[in-house]
């Protein structure tokens, strides 16, 4: 049965999932299989043909409408006011939360419409988020509607309740004693609440044990900081005062920073106009992330040789005072850039910051501790503070945990949330371990810890529940609920109070509590503020002023720092698809391509060109990859600019146990994945001869053509530093396009939208892409559709290596519908469907669209999108509650495109003329891609206003029109990449 | 009203006043086009004036022989060809300048140079009809009564012989006199018609 | 000018008519094929054709059903094969009129015998081509009617007349109509003698009806052949107008490899010749199963011949101006996109079009060819072929690599893209066989005017029969 179910499942993936579900629901075999995983009702709710369920589910949407309306007497969650007295039918209401992943916490602000959560926008008084977000963040929200949730309380499979597991742990509890039998396993936690039941639980049973495990840590930051310190400080970096940045091993600004913080700091000094300096950023490192294609000098090597380049630019630089003994010689290429970079780091003291990843070892984060503390840059653009968490070896934990469980020292295991199953060490069989005690797992979806557990608990989606988080500095946030739970699911919160046999059960009660008592007097008044601003003042740490002992770090480094040893290693990143495996069923992240690679719905074993040709290995090569007998088979992708003899593998897929969406989607390294060799270590390849079919949005292209060998101008323009002044000094260069045949339409008068998008900020994080696609409802397709090139993005982000093949540059460039003044999409359609606003947008009518896609043949940028098939066919009912309510959903056959958010212009347009006609206001209107960037790289507005930024920013001197030769008169415009290269590196 | 409909139908008993007198004419049968052509030229010289000639294809020179004037088709098509040219550059310019307007591609809301396609097509179109429709009620078809089906040879015409009629309007017409006539012009088969 | 039915300048030598017919001779060899009993070949052929068109209304309906996703379709190549067909079959349509009209026009007698037939190829080739402006877009339902002025129920809105796809909708409804009047009015004289031997009341009755009463008197006549005329006149530029506005499709866009001023003239004469190519393929196929080597003679299919000659050496020499102007232009933006046509991933394509279009006509240089049936048979169908690889060449290879390197793409044909062509094949082959069954196939009186020239001119005639 299971097998079969395996096969009907695992032949689908995304696209082609949703289309056969119909079909699928209508097995027998299935509809049992629904009848016995689901509780009842689930089987209608997938299918969704049944209008029993249509009715049940808007009934459903109405009750959760009032309910959040009727729960908030009892519950008080504030709105970010925007002038809304109550609830008007219709008019989004908006919360401030907040959410934490491994330990780093970031203020959100969610749209919820008619009391459903829609859309998820950065909270701006946030530190972290400062009105940004990244990809994930804005995935969240789809993740809430998944109908693969984790629905029911069981029991070994069986339909049990809340009731029932709590009288189970009433006695279970009075047998643990003093706990020596009880094992607590959950994700990292910044909350304050869940620290002070912790307190309690520690308390009631001293001889239990709390172990925080994430698949993706920060331990060996923190772990460098004791070395250095002598004491865990979580480093924090002011990315916006350094003049030059040295990046080790560390992708600051993609998949290494859970925030936006690190990423708009950076970018602020990415802008050659705003008078300051252009900072200067060195990247080393084997896999080629989006730093690496924001650096203006990158050194491709292998993860293991970064300690080697730290330790030779710490003599250099002379930091620890003794000599320290190189380990192995660096090459040439590695001299020359060593030495550029000691000089510019010298040449910037107190104004320069070196910044080393979290897979690299503790004595490498030591290291750069001293090395920045001898470059004067503690206190400058290094400062350090308590980490809002407690500091835990947690790999050393997790070993203790399996030796207790195989020495059946444990008689209950809690995991509150996470897949541990899925992604702890490969040092031991988990699944087998914990069928040797009792597992009580709290998880969101029936994911492989699910399975191996006694009791399965679903878990509240962080929307659905209370809680609170700390941001890295400390700063706290509540996280107040947005919605009642979907599935009756509860928070690690909750469980945790109910472990600390606490009286208050309700997560709202305990986070209330805890803040009350650190308030005191004043609780109510702040409690409200807290839950209005999304932030609570003054918890931030003070940073804490410490000094490095270099001697002490000396000793450790010339102890732990080891010759790499020659040969193949495999590396192990999060992805962008699934980060470490938790969002593996979401598909709005499993379509957004990987923005170097440009994977979909995939998962590979990156490689160099050069080794890649070594091992005779093609794209779609299974490899089978192993170390310390451990295996794992991924397929290879080459990916040019990545380090020889070393192989990426993104964490996170090939999930067995998962939703519909995300099993057997990719394939699964965790299973090479162990303490030894957590991050990186030697590894074998071999061919296996198998192929897999990869599938990319995006092929290899360059902006040099093939054939003619001739480079496109006009598509992206880059410069020096140097050349931009040059070219500065003559003012924006005016092209002179062909004269017009007849007269301009006038444009001169009312609004008149426009864009400017920075290619010197935009580091092609994916967060504008997701953004638009939760905000304009656009479909999912699947990878069979995305490998037809159907793919319907309003947003793309076009990636273009220049150089050579071995060692290339890359540049992002976000790709929507630029709205030509003379479009070229519109004279062709016959029936007008495309036509212009007066306020300069190229509209689209899509119930008057017949499909010709003349307009996709005609449109140089190729944005537009057409419906090849009815892509929102048999959507689960509860898939649907996530749809923005302001825009239409397209029906099969009809073209779309990007159109500056138009639902976001008129709710303003209305909102200002309600406000007694007043003006809009610059800045005021937010398109989805510009509210998400954390790079602030995308800018919307007024161009007939002058003073507005999109007018500033147009009138740079390097705003540029793509393909502007064609003369279309695009409105967005945008302004070149400006590189800083070190004359002495060129 | 009725009335006029069926006649011109030519359902028997509504036949039109022409085909009510007892005799259409005099029909002779002729082997080539050219003994045919010989007959029409005695006839006019004979002094009968009221002739039709049939014949499986156009011949040369019957037009002449007969004294018939020139179609008028020309002139109708002209007129429809017009018309549609004018049709074109209103309907263009009216939905597109008038009752709906649009920015498309910023270009004027109407311009000749894109309307010429429409405008050519139009005029053919119109003209195509007008030459069709004209020559059918020029001919007067269709008509599915004629006296002349009543010649027992009349399918020859559609084949391969050439026939000749002095029809009965003829001033100068004698029902045996014709019929002598057109034997002496050298026809095969004589007869008189019945209408 | 009504007078063209005898016209002694007309060169007769070799005599167009051959066998020694008389006029009933011509009567009866025609209409025996209407009247006698269909021949085995003529079943054969159905039994070949009526599946495959069949499958086209399947593949019609899944289309429908499920989406243009069923085609290989995609972004960048927005148009595939269904355009490609579409270009292809108007084209082919054309030499029917071309015969017809304009050699009409020049008084070429030896269109006699195969202009009613070619005229037929025009009008179910029209009706085929015309399934793909329908069907390829996204919802077939709506196109059926918004793409006419008509007053619609959504928004009052009008057509964008700017836009070459509505200049098409009126090109080809114009041409299609005008082809069917042009091809009724050449019928309705030989109409009037199957109405006359017609030997059953039902013949009798279905030729009477259409025939309409003709007696073909004198004034019929002189009305008729003006009409006739005035229908060549308006048929040559409408069908030089046709293929011209369907190239306008693509030289009006701004994508290198269609914005190009030399499409007009090219795909005319692109039209002209795979037209002539399928009037041979198809002349050549009725002449074996008909045995009407007396009235499609060697003479008629030699000058066919010499028209693809010299329509190939036209659009052979298009290609080369094409690269020509590509490289003059020094726009890179062209001259890539000629350069990838010949060596990018569609140069398979690109010069299987060369080899069928450009090197298979040359053949025709030699008499030997000109005359050898099987010959001009297996070169009209390489030329059918070089021509629809044009098409494709045209649209596929310009739209998968246009501006920006990161869109770029490749397109591969479904299973229902391949059954969607071949079913248009057996919709034109069922209508053609259909027409050769229960029509005249050759314009009977027209070819006895010929005779009767030949008569007058001296060439050995016996006289009418009693």
């Amino acid at each position: 049965m299971n097998e079969l179910i395996q096969l009907n499942l695992s032949s689908l993936t995304g696209r082609k999932y949703w289309r056969s579900l119909n079909q699928l629901a209508d097995t027998p075999e299935f509809r049992q299989w629904v009848e016995r995983e689901f509780p009842e009702g689930a089987s209608e709710l997938l299918d969704s043909g049944s209008r029993r369920t249509l009715l049940k589910l808007m009934a459903a949407g109405f009750g959760l409408a009032g309910l959040t309306a009727c729960r908030r007497p009892v519950e008080k969650i504030l709105p970010l006011s925007k002038g809304v007295e109550g609830y008007v039918h219709g008019r989004p209401l908006h919360y401030a939360t907040a959410v934490e992943t491994c330990g780093v916490a970031t203020g959100l602000i969610v749209e919820c419409n008619d009391g459903r959560p829609t859309k998820v926008e950065g909270n701006p008084r946030h530190p972290f988020s400062l009105g940004a977000t990244n990809a994930f963040q804005q995935a969240m929200i789809l993740d809430l509607y998944d109908p693969d949730r984790a629905r029911q309380v069981q029991k070994q499979g069986v339909k049990s309740s809340w009731a029932a597991f709590e009288a189970w742990w009433l006695e279970q509890s009075a047998k643990l004693g003093d706990g020596a039998g009880l094992r607590i396993l959950s994700p990292r936690s910044t909350s304050p609440t869940l620290e002070s039941l912790k307190a309690e639980i520690a308390k009631k049973y001293p001889q239990s044990a709390w172990i925080e495990y994430e698949p993706v840590n920060f331990d060996r930051v923190l772990e460098g900081a004791r070395l250095a310190f002598g004491q865990p400080l979580q480093p924090h970096y002011r990315f916006d005062k350094a003049d030059v940045i040295l990046a080790l091993d560390c992708d600051f600004l993609g998949l290494d920073t859970l925030s936006a913080q690190p990423v708009r700091q950076f970018a602020s000094r990415r802008r050659p106009e705003d008078g300051q300096e252009l900072n200067r950023l060195y990247a080393v490192e084997s896999n080629f992330t989006i730093t690496g294609a924001m650096a203006d000098h990158r050194l491709r090597a292998r993860a293991s040789d970064v300690a080697a380049f730290a330790l030779a630019l710490a003599r250099q630089l002379n930091v620890t005072g003794a000599e320290l003994n190189v380990v192995n010689q660096p090459a040439d290429r590695e001299r020359k850039f060593l030495a550029a970079v000691a000089k510019d780091l010298l040449a910037h003291r107190g104004r320069s910051l070196v910044v080393a990843g979290p897979r690299q070892p503790a004595e490498v984060h030591a290291l750069v501790a001293l090395i920045n503390q001898a470059l004067g840059n503690a206190g400058q653009t290094v400062s350090y503070t308590r980490p809002p968490y407690q500091p835990s070896d947690s790999l050393a934990a997790v070993q203790k945990l399996a030796e207790d469980l195989a020495a059946g020292r444990v008689s209950t295991l809690f995991v509150l949330g996470g897949n541990p199953v899925f992604n702890l060490p490969a040092n031991a069989d988990w699944a087998a371990l914990f069928r040797k005690t009792t597992v009580v797992a709290l998880a969101a979806d029936e994911n492989e810890t699910w399975k191996a557990a006694t009791w399965q608990l679903p878990e509240a989606h962080p929307f659905e529940s209370w809680g609170d988080v700390r941001a890295l500095d400390g700063t706290a946030s509540i996280r107040q609920p947005q919605i009642q739970p979907l599935f009756g699911g509860r928070s690690a919160l909750e469980i945790a109070a109910l472990i600390a046999g606490r009286a208050e059960r309700r997560g709202h009660d305990l986070v209330r509590s805890f803040w009350a008592s650190q308030w005191g007097a004043e609780a109510e008044a702040k409690w409200k503020k807290a839950l209005y601003d999304g932030v609570i003042e003054g918890t931030a740490f003070p940073p804490v002023d410490v000094k490095a002992d270099a001697p002490r770090v000396f000793a450790a480094v010339q102890v732990a720092l080891k010759p790499a040893p020659a040969g193949v290693e495999a590396v192990f990143y999060p992805s962008w698809h699934t980060f470490d495996g938790r969002f593996a069923n979401n598909a709005w992240l499993h379509e957004t391509p990987d923005p170097m690679t440009k994977l979909v719905w995939d998962n590979a074993a990156l490689l160099s060109p050069a080794t890649a040709k070594r091992l005779g290995v093609k794209d779609g090569d299974v490899l089978e990859i192993s170390s310390g007998g451990r295996t794992a088979r991924c397929p290879a992708l080459v990916l040019p600019g990545h380090a020889d003899d070393s192989v990426s593998l993104q964490l996170g897929f090939g999930r067995a146990a998962c939703g519909r969406v995300g099993r057997g989607v990719g394939h699964r390294v965790e299973s090479l994945r162990a303490a030894s060799n957590f991050w990186f270590g030697p590894a074998e390849i071999r061919k296996t001869g198998a192929t897999c079919r990869l599938v990319t949005t995006q092929e290899h292209h360059t902006l040099i053509e093939p054939i003619t060998g001739l480079k496109r101008h006009n598509i992206v323009e880059e410069f020096t530093l140097g050349e931009y002044r040059e070219r500065a000094g003559h003012g924006k260069h005016e092209s002179h396009p062909p004269t017009d045949l007849f007269p301009e339409f006038d444009y001169s008068k009312g609004y008149q939208w426009g864009m400017a998008i920075d290619l010197s900020a935009c580091i092609g994080c994916n967060a504008c892409m997701v953004a638009c696609t939760a905000e304009n409802n656009i479909p999912v397709v699947g990878k069979d559709q995305v490998a037809r090139g159907r793919e319907m993005h309003w947003i793309r982000l076009d990636r273009y290596f220049s150089g050579e093949e071995d060692d290339p540059q890359a540049v992002m460039q976000p790709m929507a519908c630029v709205q030509c003044e003379k479009a070229p999409c519109e004279s062709v359609c016959p029936v007008a469907a495309t036509a212009h606003s007066p306020e300069g947008i190229n509209e689209m009518a899509y119930n008057r669209c017949v499909g010709t896609r003349y307009c996709l043949n005609n449109c140089p940028y190729k944005v537009r999108r057409f419906n090849f098939l009815n892509w929102n066919k048999d959507i689960p009912e509860i898939r649907k509650m996530v749809f923005n309510p302001d825009v239409t959903v397209r029906m099969r056959g009809v073209m779309e495109k990007c159109n500056y958010c138009v639902q976001r212009i008129e709710e303003k347009r209305s909102q200002a003329k309600a406000e007694g006609r007043r003006p809009i206001r610059d800045g005021e209107i937010l398109t989805a891609c510009q509210q998400a960037c954390p790079a602030d790289a995308i800018v919307f507005g007024n161009i007939n206003d002058p003073e507005s930024r999109v007018s500033k920013l147009k009138r740079q001197a390097r705003d540029y029109s793509v393909l502007e030769e064609l003369n279309t008169k695009p409105r967005t415009s945008y302004l070149a990449r400006v590189r800083n290269p070190n004359p002495e590196l060129v | 009203m009725l009335e006029a409909v069926l006649s011109k139908l030519g359902l028997p008993g509504y036949e039109p006043e022409a085909a009510r007198q007892k005799v259409y004419g005099v029909i002779g049968d002729f082997d080539t086009p050219e003994d045919l052509l010989r007959a029409i030229r005695t006839a006019r010289a004979a002094g009968y004036t009221r002739m039709e000639a049939f014949s499986p294809f156009p011949i040369h020179g019957v037009d002449e022989a007969l004294g018939a004037p020139r179609s008028p088709l020309g002139r109708i098509v002209i007129v429809f060809a017009l018309i549609g040219l004018t049709a074109a550059v209103l309907l263009q310019w009216w939905t597109g300048a008038v009752d709906y307007k649009l920015i498309i591609a910023g270009k004027p809301l109407f311009a000749l140079e894109p309307s010429v396609p429409i405008m050519f097509e139009l005029a053919v179109l119109l003209s195509a009809f007008a030459t069709v429709l004209g020559m059918f009620h020029l001919n007067r078809i269709p008509t599915y009564y004629h006296p002349f089906f009543n010649y027992s040879r009349h399918a020859g015409a559609s084949n391969d012989r050439f026939l000749l009629a002095i029809e009965a309007q003829d001033p100068k017409f004698q029902a045996d006199e014709v019929v002598r006539f057109l034997e002496s012009c050298g026809s095969r088969h004589t007869e008189v018609v019945e209408a | 000018m009504a007078d063209l039915a005898i016209d002694p300048r007309v060169e007769l030598n070799p005599p167009l008519v051959t066998g020694g017919m008389t006029y009933s001779d011509v009567t009866d060899k025609i209409s025996s094929i209407v009247e006698g009993k269909a021949p085995k070949q003529w079943y054969i052929a159905m039994a070949f054709a009526v599946p495959l068109a069949l499958l086209l209304f399947a593949c019609l309906g899944y289309l429908v059903a499920t989406g243009i996703g069923v085609w290989g379709n995609n972004s960048p190549v927005g148009w595939g094969w269904d355009i490609t067909n579409f270009v292809w079959w108007i084209g082919i349509g054309h030499a029917g009129t071309l015969i017809s009209a304009i050699l009409f026009l020049f008084r070429q007698k030896w269109r006699t015998s195969i202009n009613r037939a070619a005229e037929a190829m025009t009008l179910f080739a029209v009706a085929c081509a015309a399934i793909y402006p329908l069907f390829h877009t996204g919802r077939p339902w709506r196109a059926a009617y918004w793409l006419f002025p008509l007053p619609n129920e959504f928004l009052h809105m009008w057509q964008n007349f700017r836009s070459p796809l509505m200049w098409d909708v009126f090109a080809v409804s114009t041409y299609g109509t005008v082809s069917a009047l042009f091809w009724y009015v050449g019928l309705i004289p030989d109409l009037a003698t199957l109405r006359d031997r017609a030997t059953t009341p039902i013949r009798k009755t279905i030729y009477g009806l259409l025939s309409l009463g003709w007696r073909g008197s004198a004034t019929q006549w002189r009305h008729y052949e003006l009409a006739y005329l005035l229908l060549a006149g308006l048929s040559t530029p409408l069908v030089l107008s046709v293929h011209s506005i369907v190239s306008f499709d693509f030289a009006t866009s701004l994508l290198p490899g269609w914005h190009t001023t030399i499409f007009p003239p090219y795909f005319v004469a692109g039209a002209v010749f795979s037209g002539f190519a399928m009037v041979v393929t198809l002349m050549t196929l009725a002449r074996w199963i008909y045995g009407l080597e007396n009235l499609i003679t060697m003479k008629h299919l030699e000058n066919m011949c010499k028209v693809m000659l010299a329509t190939g050496m036209i659009v052979g020499f298009a290609y080369g101006t094409e690269f020509f102007i590509a490289w003059y232009s020094a726009n890179q933006y062209e001259r890539f996109i000629f350069l990838n046509r010949a060596f990018g991933p569609y140069a398979w394509a690109y010069w299987s079009m060369i080899a069928c279009n450009v090197i298979a006509p040359q053949f025709f240089w030699f008499k030997r060819f000109r005359t050898s049936i099987p010959a001009m048979f297996i070169l009209s169908i390489f030329i059918n072929i070089g021509m629809w690889f044009e098409r494709f060449v045209i649209i596929a290879t310009s739209l998968h690599r246009d501006f920006l390197p990161s869109s770029w793409g490749y397109f591969t044909p479904t299973w229902v893209d391949i059954g969607t062509y071949a079913g248009t094949f057996g919709l034109f082959l069922t209508l053609f066989l259909l027409f050769l069954r229960f029509l005249p196939s050759i314009a009977i009186s027209e070819v006895k005017g010929v005779l009767h020239q030949q008569v007058s001119a001296g060439h050995a005639v016996h006289g009418g029969s009693h």
